[in-house]
């Protein structure tokens, strides 16, 4: 039976976070009346004209750079015609033969291209239909006609439907780090296409491929990406050809249906906007993008692995997710006792709470580890600790000793307590006695209860194995 | 009242700085000359009364035409075409807005053939526009009612748009002085587009200095037209009246054939005017020139169907009755709101960007404008201007050409390569032929309209050209 390898390659358009349009003076739109974002330019009035956003090209550069990718020295705007009620002028202003930024790499996932071009604004379809055909009437809402959007298209280099749910969340956590987009998918700051074939594996020719549109979040993106390479591989197997077309994913059926078959492909007729000189970053441009790049994701889950020593998965944790990273960064402690703290403050305040505003200041985690790394506390104790930090704030020492939760060292006292829960818990000592050194757990709980936790358990059970003599 | 509508427009100025006349009599003369045009050369007219005019303004309260296609706020500007009927738009061209800064009010719109696609203002939506030198004639275009509207003396100065020869060509047909800037000099925000790397605003009028006293008020970097340049320096107005030491070229492919004997006549007779004045006439070669026209012809169709694409019925304008679904409203609409000669350019165009035909029609016409352009700074190695008659014949009859549009596209045949280029060109006015104005184009590298003005404003006065039929009339 035939082995089968998915090729995958994405395209994703970002809406970049820019204080106004991308060839006009509107601010951008979050959720204003229909149409007040708007103005003479970005609503195609006769005689207005475009001018490029600044903003919008310092952030392509940022992500060019940050990427990897080429920057051209001189990109051109193009004009994409099409005839739609979402584009005021019925073009588009994209770009086409010469991108802002070429080629790049992010993760194990080589980049094909970013360029720059305006949103289109939003249809909304009144009647049942809820589609144009059919529709009592359609109304446009041209505040989000404008926006700047950057597309980043990948070379066709990711295999599993998994990988590009990943990819895309490294991509995600990568252009939130560089700030220059919401990237919401479920707001549709960050939209993803999936180009899907499949082939036999160790072929090296690329098959049919679809495109896959309105995977609008990580879940759906994998779960349409699923449902398309299964389906390709029914087809070739049942003998039969993939017809290269564009399938929407309709998350509530799961199912895939064809939008429009390649036939009835537009001719856009691209040319050069000739209402926009060419785009040449200056060396200062160059030099402010460069000067705005913070690390990024991908270096610094790196430079935890290396510098601290972490496991893989809490450091991939605490470098996608920077407001963690930065507060673990700031706990003066043993990297990956730090690291394993920081996991349990996230887990207390929850993944999206902001730890610097929290009351547990990183010189009061770094304390507390400081007391349970000397044994001045268990862990457990420690924990306890924590919840109070959580809670309260404060001293992790004050707060050992107005709850009493330093541990008992090894003395008299313990052994004393440890005597008497062998005495009380024959059966088990027995067991033990008689080899069974996994017995003692009734023991070592006696002894937790009767100390309130402040028992170190290894001295416990040291003080066991001596008096049973085993 | 009669002698403050004679003057040139600097002349106004001088006379309403110096306190000799008055603005309002200025506005309220004009406004009635316009009111009472007979040769429909206006649009819209203001009917408001003389509005206070700050004296020391540079253009001194002298009230100023402006072509249908400028929008300006509140004003009807439906660029000739019945697909932009009583479109009034809610911000003002930057052109516009700078000469009223400039204390140039705005007297009236001017017709023009929709869109700017045309040679004689018969393509307008709102009736053909009449030459004042002869009714039954028209007066040129695409800005023939800008042209039309000064040569009659119902304005004493205008603006209008020169794309292929717009400017100049109806300039020379009614006898007066038009002014194609380098492309870039003018803000091009607010004008409808036609075809945005060719289209250039400038000024018509009656001499020479008040053209460079127009252009010098609108012209200058616009933060809202990415092509806009900066000019190198400010526009004078023109002294000279010599041509001691100026070397004007005579291209060979554009003075001679197709040309009219008496517009060659009255050109050959102004060389002979220039060398008294000191100037050198040699012939020079600007090999790729008779390519221009089918270049132009592929370009400025290609960029038109693009930028008319908006004209849908969904946002302004005219929107065709009854439509059943959207595909049939835009098609409803477009049938109905554009004339006959835009759809050809709009088919003309999309053909040219088609998949598949892109290199061989858009990709090779770029490429003949880059020679062309090579062409023309070869021979400012050699000429400080080229001359050439501005338009093949003098002003025909109406309806003669509207049936052949390939005859009709000829009337550019001198002043495209100039636009292909992006090179300034002027006409003025060098004679009669029949009774009727000849046209004479001077060209000059791009910024160079100082010398360009200056040595227009030489042969003008030794011309001595008499650019006011009403007068006479």
């Amino acid at each position: 039976m035939t082995q089968w390898e998915p090729v995958i390659g994405l395209e994703i358009h970002v809406q970049l976070d820019t204080r106004t349009k991308m060839f006009c003076g509107c601010a951008l739109s979050f959720g204003e009346p229909p149409n007040s974002r708007t103005c003479p330019v970005c609503l195609g009035l006769p005689g207005t004209l475009p001018v490029v956003n600044a903003q919008a090209v310092h952030f392509a550069l940022m992500m060019g750079m940050a990427l990897g990718c080429e920057i051209a020295p001189r990109s051109i705007f193009h004009r994409k015609n099409y005839f739609y009620p979402d584009q005021a002028k019925n073009y588009q202003i994209s770009q086409y033969d010469i991108p802002i930024c070429s080629g790049g790499r992010l993760g194990d996932v080589r980049l094909h291209r970013i360029h720059l071009e305006e949103d289109a604004a939003k249809l909304v379809h009144l009647g049942e239909s809820g589609r144009i055909h059919g529709a009592d009437a359609s109304i446009v809402d041209y505040n989000r006609g404008g926006t700047p959007l950057c597309e980043i298209v990948t070379e066709p280099d990711i295999h599993s439907a998994e990988q590009a749910r990943d990819w895309l969340n490294l991509l995600r956590v990568t252009l939130r780090q560089l700030g220059v987009s919401d990237v919401n998918m479920e707001e549709g700051s960050l939209r993803c296409d999936a180009n899907v074939s499949v082939r036999p594996a160790g072929s090296t020719e690329l098959g049919t491929k679809t495109e896959l549109k309105n995977m609008n979040s990580f879940r759906y993106l994998e779960r349409g990406v699923t449902a398309e390479i299964e389906r390709q591989i029914a087809l070739l197997e049942a003998g039969e050809p993939v017809v290269q077309e564009t399938l929407h994913f309709d998350p509530a059926s799961g199912r895939l249906s064809s939008l429009r078959s390649k036939e009835e492909a537009h001719d856009y007729r691209y040319f050069p906007e000739p209402d926009l000189v060419p785009l040449v970053p200056t060396e200062d441009m160059i030099g402010a993008a460069r000067a705005a790049l913070p690390e990024l994701p991908a270096d610094r889950e790196a430079r935890y692995l290396a510098e601290f020593g972490l496991a893989a998965d809490p450091a991939r944790l605490l470098a996608y997710e920077p407001q963690w990273g930065d507060y673990f960064e700031r706990v003066d402690a043993d990297g990956k006792a730090a690291a394993n703290w920081v996991e349990q403050l996230r887990a207390r305040i929850g993944a999206d709470a902001d730890p610097a505003a929290s009351k547990v200041t990183p010189q009061a985690l770094a304390q507390l580890i400081g007391l349970v790394g000397e044994r001045t506390i268990n862990a457990g104790a420690g924990r306890q600790v924590l919840d109070a930090l959580v809670a309260e704030g404060g001293d992790p020492a004050a707060i050992v000793e107005r709850e009493g939760l330093g541990s008992m060292g090894g003395g008299d006292e313990l052994a004393g307590v440890v005597a008497a829960a062998i005495a009380a818990n024959g059966d088990a000592a027995e067991k033990v006695r008689g080899g069974n050194a996994k017995a003692m757990g009734p023991i070592v709980g006696f002894v937790m209860r009767e100390t309130k936790g402040r028992a170190d358990g290894g001295e416990v059970g040291r003080l066991i194995r001596e008096q049973l003599g085993v | 009242m009669s002698d403050a509508l004679s003057l040139t427009a600097a002349a106004a100025a001088a006379r309403v700085r110096a306190g000799d006349l008055d603005p309002a009599e200025l506005w309220d003369g004009y406004r009635a000359r316009a009111a009472a045009d007979d040769h429909n050369a206006f649009t819209w007219v203001s009917d408001a009364g003389a509005a206070t005019v700050d004296r020391d303004a540079p253009l001194g309260g002298v009230p100023v035409a402006v072509k249908d296609l400028f929008a300006t706020q509140g004003v009807p500007s439906q660029a000739g075409s019945r697909i932009l009927e009583g479109y009034r738009p809610p911000y003002t061209a930057t052109a516009v807005e700078r000469l009223t800064a400039a204390g140039a009010p705005l007297l009236a719109k001017t017709n023009q053939d929709e869109f700017a696609m045309g040679s004689s203002t018969e393509n307008s939506a709102y009736g053909p526009t009449t030459n004042p030198w002869d009714p039954t004639r028209v007066p040129g275009g695409s800005s023939g009612g800008s042209a039309a509207a000064v040569a009659a003396g119902s304005a004493p100065w205008a603006i209008g748009t020169d794309t292929g020869g717009s400017i100049r060509q109806p300039a020379a047909l009614c006898g007066i002085v038009g002014l194609k800037p380098t492309y870039g000099a003018v803000s091009r925000y607010g004008m409808i587009a036609f075809a945005s790397s060719l289209d250039q605003a400038g000024p018509f009028t009656r001499d020479v200095t008040d053209a460079a006293l127009l252009f010098g008020a609108m012209a200058g970097k616009d933060k809202c037209d990415s092509t806009s340049v900066g000019l190198p320096g400010p526009v004078e107005l023109p002294r000279r009246t010599d041509l001691q030491g100026v070397r004007l070229g005579v291209p060979e492919e554009l003075s001679g054939e197709g040309i009219e004997p008496g517009v060659l006549a009255s050109f050959t007779a102004t060389l002979d005017l220039a060398r008294e004045l000191g100037a050198t006439v040699e012939p020079c070669k600007l090999p790729h020139a008779p390519h221009a026209l089918s270049a132009y012809y592929l370009i400025a169709p290609a960029e038109a169907s693009s930028n008319l694409a908006r004209y849908d019925g969904v946002r302004y304008g005219f929107r065709a009755d009854g439509a059943r679904d959207l595909l049939h409203m835009y098609t409803e609409t477009r049938e109905q709101g554009f004339g006959a000669e835009v759809k050809r350019r709009i088919m003309l165009g999309t053909y040219a960007l088609s998949s598949g035909y892109y290199d061989a029609y858009y990709g090779r016409a770029q490429k003949v404008r880059t020679l062309i352009s090579r062409d023309f700074d070869t021979a400012w190695e050699r000429f400080d201007f080229v001359v050439t008659p501005t338009a093949p014949s003098v002003a025909f009859a109406l309806g003669a050409k509207t049936d052949d549009p390939l005859a009709m596209y000829l009337n550019d045949f001198c002043t495209v390569p100039m636009s292909l280029a992006g090179i300034p060109g002027i006409s003025i006015p060098s004679g009669l032929s029949e009774g009727l104005p000849v046209g004479f184009q001077l060209a000059g590298p791009a910024f160079s309209e100082n010398a360009l003005l200056d040595a227009a404003h030489a042969l003008e006065g030794a011309i001595g050209f008499d650019s006011a039929p009403w007068r006479t009339a």
